[in-house]
């Protein structure tokens, strides 16, 4: 199971937090710090897995930002590496050629599509179609309730 | 599962993710089939092996795709396949196969899978079957360590070195490791010390080459050798004899090292002080050398290595007595007796005196040689667990620390299995024979009882786990009989009884017929109230009496030994014949659910209507495992236990004597002393059977006079004591005087058998 999931650039801000586990505000400040710590001080072609505490931390880099993934123990490794990926794609196909100015202008559909893939530290949904689709339906929602909304009334 | 594996990729257009089928899914449903133990039908186990194996086989394929991803899902299941065949630890050549495959991974050029190919074998490693084929690689695995760049895979590879190490390249693993150590990383050199010292120690079949390995580790990584570490090699160098010279000439020649790590000191203070002396007789190892060369560390220490050095100069003292002076003189030196620290300061002062006021004698004796550590369980790997972390302990670890004979808490775990194997075998004659067997080979009578079933249950137990062990196991074991010392008698009566009883569990309902040797409980329990009654494999029963008067509350304790259940648990109280009017026990219901390792209470009221010569029965039933047990044992109320003392001065004392002249009143008895005459030990017994010891009656001052009055419904019986030992004979003469016939008659059979 994940424990947590976070982004952050390669100056040390955080983008996206997601926590699968409840921690205090002061856990959650530390675990940032060392995350952020430990990852951006690695070498540039070390591996991309590393043992923390009781934990495996499964980390990749995408352009100018490091996703970061907190496993347990029995957890497999590179299918680890296969969901980040599988994340960045999905954003991908959803933004367009996504580059981080886009995670931190939408950060709220990023937490969207994060949570319809993963659930609870684990894979929901696994294929891009699906996930997809559930995302259209969300925005056409929207933009049909906007819409409705500010419709001057009669 | 199946499907997914075999089909064609275009079935799941959709769940394709690079030409994988389904990677997640096959990876969940392969840790879900990790959760299960494999399958026993032999279709679906054939299945499932054909699967594993295609896994494999198409692992060796070249790739569809170039792209990572592809390898990365393509390998994810792989890898997953691998912890699956070794959680399942049956197929040989599957397990081989994983083997290989990992060991080409070893040298790929993606960092990521030479970093899982060794974690994967480090599990690997601990199954036996695949244990050999690990070993094949071992070269590839110490060229990782010397020639990674990343850090993280060089750890990895540690701890496959580790794991793989055993009896044939033990050395080849230390060596490497040692030298891996002086070019690591600081965060992880104490873990890798603390590895290195449990590696050197469990393999260390030339002890010489555990201290050698051990002070090199010192050298090297000095800083990090924690506590624990030189705590060990000293406890190791003190419990083995031959070794100890060999320690002091190498710690000799370490010392003289310009450079000298404080740790080092530390050993070498400590080991020259004890063995100093065996290397004496060389002239470049004469004592005032090997004074000078501690003193001339002294004052680069810490105050912890000072106060360590001090207590050798004056175990030096002791063992050479020509560098006295020399050592007084440094002793009196203002810097010590003035020193700021309260510790220095006050050995320096004691250790002066001490070597000006004492002879030789005493000094001799102050200073005498540390005594043989007993063994306990390895503080190291203890620290080593607590490093890692909880989850990460590895599976070779645990296995060999159930596997250590040593360890007491261990021990003890596996005392209960053992004693549920053993219960289920007493019915069959055989196997009891084996059980008296291992016990009486045990040349030891046990310790206090508490703890005596659990050594008891140790020893049968180490017999066959000492030859599995190394030397170890046979250094543990003389820890283990030097600890045993002094004998007593009750216990080794419980121990036949343990032994007895394993003989004769009758699986019937009706209550078994008294153990045959009730009789000797009984006589432990006339002149006390606490103590354990009976104690087997399976029960320890425990007693703890008060009385008043003609009342007597009897707490029983029902101990539980086992780690399985009791089920049906029942205790009867039955007084037989004559005694259902002569003493009247009610008891309260006891739980039928005793739990593994668990204690319930019962408690009896007792009444003494008038005097009384048996005992009431215990019966207990209960069943153990689907047999059902049932044991009778005889409760020790004796008439002593309503004993109320009565002090008298000694015309009262001989007055009533008189007045009890007729001849059945008084029981005279002459017996052998089945004891020492010991007077404290004689008197102790006296007051623990409730009468009130008397001084100065009788003429002859050798004699011990007892009165007391003995509480019942109906009467008070007035009870007089005369007991006349005979040094030179070993015997003695008891004399009792009651005011009723029975009562003498039957204080007296009690009391012969105690002294």
């Amino acid at each position: 199971m994940m424990r947590f999931l976070l982004l952050f650039s390669r100056q040390g801000k955080l983008r996206l937090q997601k926590w699968f586990t409840p921690h205090t505000d002061r856990e959650k400040k530390k675990i940032i710090r060392d995350m952020m710590l430990i990852v951006l001080n690695r070498p540039p072609r070390t591996c991309n897995f590393l043992q923390w505490r009781d934990l495996k931390i499964v980390y990749k880099r995408y352009a100018s930002l490091y996703f970061c993934a907190g496993m347990e123990d029995q957890d497999n490794e590179l299918l680890t590496l296969e969901v980040l990926h599988r994340y960045v794609e999905l954003l991908d196909k959803y933004f367009g050629n996504v580059c981080e100015l886009d995670i931190i202008f939408n950060f709220e559909k990023a937490y969207f599509i994060l949570d319809e893939f993963l659930m609870g530290g684990e894979i929901l949904e696994t294929s891009r179609t699906a996930v997809g689709a559930s995302l259209e339906d969300a925005d056409t929602l929207q933009e049909t309730m906007e819409e409705y909304m500010s419709r001057p009334a009669y | 599962m199946d499907t997914i594996v075999s089909s064609a990729s275009t079935d799941l257009q959709d769940y394709t993710y690079y030409f994988v089928p389904a990677p997640w899914l096959s990876c969940k449903l392969l840790r879900l089939l990790q959760c299960y133990p494999p399958p026993e039908d032999g279709a679906v186990k054939g299945r499932l092996v054909e699967c594993l194996e295609t896994i494999l086989n198409k692992a060796q394929e070249p790739p569809k795709s170039k792209k990572v991803q592809h390898s990365n899902a393509k390998n994810a299941i792989l890898f997953e396949a691998i912890s699956l065949i070794i959680h399942y630890d049956s197929e040989p050549n599957l397990l081989v196969r994983a083997c290989n495959q990992l060991g080409q991974f070893l040298q790929h050029r993606e960092t990521n899978l030479r970093y899982l190919a060794l974690e994967s074998m480090c599990t690997l490693a601990s199954s036996e079957f695949s244990h050999e084929a690990v070993k094949t690689h071992i070269e590839t695995v110490i060229n990782a360590l010397k020639t990674e760049r990343d850090v993280s895979v060089r750890q990895r590879a540690a701890d496959l070195l580790y794991a793989m190490c055993d009896r044939s390249n033990a050395k080849q693993i230390v060596a490497e490791m040692l030298s891996y150590l002086e070019t690591a990383d600081y965060s992880i050199r104490e873990e890798m010390v603390l590895k290195v010292a449990i590696l050197a120690e469990k393999y260390a079949v030339d002890y010489s080459w555990y201290v050698d390995t051990i002070l090199n580790l010192i050298r090297i990584a000095g800083d990090y050798v924690s506590e624990e570490v030189w705590y060990r090699v000293i406890q190791i160098v003190i419990n083995r004899d031959d070794v100890q010279g060999y320690a002091a000439k190498t710690v000799f020649e370490a010392l003289q090292a310009p450079a000298c790590h404080e740790n080092m000191v530390k050993v070498g203070g400590y080991i020259l002080g004890e063995f100093g002396n065996l290397i004496a007789g060389d002239p470049r190892s004469s004592p005032l050398v090997q004074f000078n060369l501690l003193h001339s560390k002294f004052h680069l220490c810490s105050v912890p290595t000072r106060a360590l050095l001090l207590s050798a100069y004056i175990k030096f003292i002791n063992l050479f007595p020509e560098t006295k002076v020399t050592i007084q003189e440094v002793l009196r030196c203002d810097s010590q007796i003035r020193n700021s620290d309260v510790e220095l300061q006050q050995r320096a002062v004691e250790y002066l005196k001490l070597s000006s006021i004492a002879s030789t004698d005493v000094l001799a004796t102050v200073l005498e040689e540390m005594p043989p550590f007993p063994e306990r369980e390895s503080s190291i790997l203890a620290k080593l667990k607590k490093k890692k972390g909880p989850g990460a302990v590895s599976v070779t670890e645990l296995d060999d620390s159930k596997r250590e004979a040593g360890e007491l808490n261990g021990g003890g775990e596996r005392a209960a299995e053992t004693a549920a194997m053993a219960a289920s075998n007493a019915s069959t004659p055989s196997p009891s024979a084996d059980l008296l067997g291992i016990r009486s080979s045990a040349p030891m009578s046990a310790a206090p009882a508490a703890a005596g079933s659990l050594l008891v249950d140790v020893f049968s137990e180490a017999g066959p786990a000492a030859p599995a062990a190394a030397a170890a196991a046979a250094v543990n074991n003389d820890g283990f009989l030097r600890e045993l010392e002094q004998p007593t008698d009750a216990s080794e009566a419980l121990l036949v009884e343990g032994s007895g009883d394993a003989d004769s569990a009758p699986a019937s309902d009706d209550p078994a017929p008294p153990l045959s040797d009730a009789d000797d409980l009984l006589n432990k329990f006339v002149c006390k109230n606490n103590g354990v009654l009976f104690e087997n494999q399976l029960l320890q029963i425990g007693i703890k009496s008060e009385y008043r008067q003609n009342l007597g509350k009897m707490y029983l304790f029902y101990g539980n030994k086992t780690s399985v259940q009791f089920a049906g648990f029942s205790t009867t109280v039955s007084c037989p014949g004559e005694l259902q009017s002569q003493l009247n026990v009610q008891s309260k219901p006891v739980e039928p659910l005793v739990e593994g390792g668990a204690q319930i209470q019962q408690v009896l009221n007792i009444e003494c209507l008038t005097d009384f010569s048996e005992a009431p029965l215990l019966n207990i039933k209960f069943r153990y495992g689907g047999a059902l047990q049932n044991l009778t044992l005889k409760l020790p109320v004796t008439i002593n236990k309503f004993f109320q003392p009565t002090e008298m001065a000694s015309q009262d004392f001989f007055q009533r004597w008189k007045q009890l002249s007729q001849p059945q009143q008084e029981a005279q008895k002459i017996f052998k002393a089945n004891h020492g005459m010991d007077t404290e030990v004689i008197k102790a017994k006296l007051l623990g059977l409730g009468s009130a010891l008397l001084d100065n009656v009788d003429p002859n001052p050798e004699n011990y006079v007892c009165a007391g009055v003995i509480q019942t419904k109906g009467q008070q019986v007035g009870c007089l004591l005369r007991l006349e030992p005979n040094g030179q004979a070993q015997m003695y003469r008891l004399t009792l005087r009651c005011s009723k016939e029975s009562v003498s008659k039957r204080l007296c059979e009690l009391l012969s058998e105690q002294f």
